[in-house]
């Protein structure tokens, strides 16, 4: 047993409670403090990423209690890949932010890394109970880091951001305690085992409990009816909060991905696969419905929340086909999308500096002072979010149209994918072309991008550039977790001589 | 007792439900704790409702399934910190946006 496994927990637990501790410290150290320990939680990550490469399933059972009585946390390859993610995007965002949007309110940093903690615990955990503590880790920290910087606008998407998550909790406990009460077990090895030995007559109400997850974790990840309080939330956060956030949806992605290919997965009995019949028409409305939103945008933050949307609504068209290659090709974008739309959110920032008063507002403003230096990163972070070549968007759009087989499915998936696209194009184009091509013709206002600021953005919107230079081993990853995924055998194996 | 039991978890949901949908800040966090009440209950109703079943090895023939009460515990622990979290942020909503509207507006008449 490898104690590695616990790190990405407790180093950001001990930093965040550091720091909160510390409060009074200078505001270097704690810009130190934190800094240093998300920049530490990338090799950690790429660690546990080159360990779980083996495909062995790695176990750390806490306190020793074995399996399925301990709680335990697992790595697998998509809980590697993850964390690695959001490592990176993490980097970003607080290199970023410690150039001066730390100081709109207090204990910016501590929150930051409970946040943290939150995620790498929700990307690590295998009991089903724990999931949702660290959801509600995750949650009270974004509540406060989204509220960060006080502001009438974020208080109001703050509070409908805060009460419908807490009904989302409730759903959550409801469907956690209904699959407890039947199966009389939380880990999720033990509980695949069960579901697939339950009474026929018990398949109703496992059914339910399993879509009562479905809808917390569709509530996380933005899905279609569940999707209104991201853009005003989004889009109210300050700009390394909601490159942060980026990851957010993909926690309730990675959920929903975990719960339903092991829970209900291949080994369920009747229930298996019972949501991608649902996921699959909701996933691609998601995507009309975002890309309708992104053309009707009027401020270029509310566009790139949209732009969010879209990308959920692909990711969880790719899981939905229930196929290696599909769930292969949503992870792939799931690295471009979280990055990049990262790295937008910044830029959007630093655009936002450079504008006056009409900050992202799509209207016709002053010029900004770098035009040549942001377009071009704009430019980049467009293209490659539309999925446009040569950037990974592209890639990722294709090895999941490919993914599909052909006739309706192929049909449905294509047209909404290439059409949506095209949406996606003239609305980045649109909002581009006013902030860039088309300035008043008063004076530029602000001042120039601070270096450090612009190399977090463009840090991120380079990540594009890495994922299509390693496209080929990125691929080969994604695909062996997609097996590894599918092949549920080892996942039943954890629970020696338990179950039914 | 089921069926008791179960009517009261409807009728405080139903109420939590109604009130949340008020849409005025006090009601919707009095809404959020009666759904997290029932919420508790029902969690608490899945070790089964027996009785004469204390959790405790040794004191009776059978003893009750403490898990359950374990998971309440937490549930309820969380339930809490998260009521005292919006209460501060209506506190704050109400003096920043002067209504107590969740969306921060009154209605249009």
């Amino acid at each position: 047993m490898t104690h590695a496994l616990i790190l990405p927990i407790l180093l950001p637990l001990f930093m965040g409670s550091l720091l909160l501790v510390l409060h009074r410290l200078e505001k270097p150290a704690k810009r130190v403090l934190s800094l240093s320990a998300t920049v530490l939680a990338v090799p950690i990550a790429v660690w546990l990423l080159v360990l779980a490469g083996d495909g062995q399933l790695r176990i750390y059972a806490l306190g020793n209690w074995q399996p399925p009585f301990g709680i335990i946390l697992m790595l697998d390859r998509l809980s590697a890949l993850m964390l690695l993610v959001t490592a990176v995007l993490a980097t970003g965002a607080v290199v970023y932010a410690s150039r001066g949007d730390d100081e709109r309110g207090p204990n910016f940093h501590a929150l930051f890394q409970f946040q943290l903690v939150g995620i790498n615990g929700a990307f690590l955990t295998a009991d089903l109970f724990n999931l949702f503590v660290f959801f509600e880790i995750l949650l009270i920290s974004s509540y406060a880091l989204l509220l960060h910087g006080n502001g009438a606008a974020r208080v109001r998407s703050g509070l409908h951001y805060v009460v419908l998550n807490l009904l989302g909790s409730a759903f959550f406990l409801i469907g956690v305690s209904m699959l407890y009460g039947l199966t009389g077990t939380l880990n999720m090895a033990d509980l695949a085992v069960r579901i697939g030995a339950a009474d026929p007559a018990d398949a109703p109400l496992l059914a339910a409990a399993g879509f009562m997850l479905l809808i917390v974790f569709g509530l996380k990840a933005a899905l279609l009816p569940l999707y209104f309080w991201l853009p005003s939330a989004y889009a109210a956060a300050t700009a390394p909060v909601a490159a942060l956030f980026a990851i957010m949806t993909k926690v309730g992605i990675y959920a929903i991905l975990r719960v339903f290919t092991l829970l209900f997965g291949s080994a369920a009995g009747s229930l298996n696969y019972m949501v991608n019949d649902w996921l699959w028409p909701l996933a691609l409305l998601t995507v009309a419905a975002g890309v309708i939103g992104a053309l009707a945008a009027r401020s270029l933050q509310v566009m790139l929340a949209y732009l969010v949307i879209v990308s959920v609504g692909t990711l969880l068209a790719g899981i939905a086909l229930g196929s290696e290659q599909g769930i292969s090709a949503a992870l792939y974008y799931l690295i471009h999308s979280t990055l990049v739309a990262g790295g937008l959110f910044l830029l959007a920032d630093l655009i936002a500096r450079q504008r006056g008063d009409s900050e992202t507002r799509l209207v016709v403003a002053p010029a900004v002072r770098q035009p040549l230096l942001l377009g071009a990163l704009f430019f980049i972070g467009a293209i490659s979010v539309a999925g446009l070549p040569p950037f990974s968007g592209f890639i990722g759009k294709v090895m999941l149209l490919s993914a599909v087989e052909s006739g309706t499915q192929a049909m449905m998936l294509w047209s909404v994918l290439l059409v949506g696209g095209l949406g996606m194009v003239v609305a980045l184009s649109r909002a581009g072309s006013l902030v860039f091509w088309l300035p008043s013709g008063s004076v530029p206002v602000g001042a120039p991008a601070d270096p450090v600021r612009l190399l977090a953005a463009a840090g991120l919107l380079l990540g594009s550039l890495v994922l299509v230079i390693w496209a080929q081993p990125l691929q080969a990853y994604t695909q062996s977790t997609a097996i590894q995924l599918l092949d549920l055998g080892p996942y039943l194996r954890i629970i020696q001589g338990g179950g039914a | 007792m089921e069926a008791l039991f179960a009517i009261t978890l409807g009728v405080m949901t139903t109420s939590g439900v109604y009130l949340l949908l008020r849409a005025r800040i006090f009601p919707v966090v009095m809404g959020l704790t009666l759904i997290s009440y029932a919420v508790n209950l029902f969690i608490f109703s899945m070790g089964r409702l027996p009785t004469g079943m204390p959790s405790v090895i040794g004191k009776s023939a059978e003893y009750g399934d403490p898990l359950p009460q374990a998971l309440v515990l937490t549930a309820i622990v969380i339930g809490f910190a998260m009521t005292a979290f919006v209460v501060v942020l209506a506190l704050r909503g109400l003096g920043e946006l002067r209504s107590d509207h969740v969306d921060g507006q009154e209605m249009r008449e």
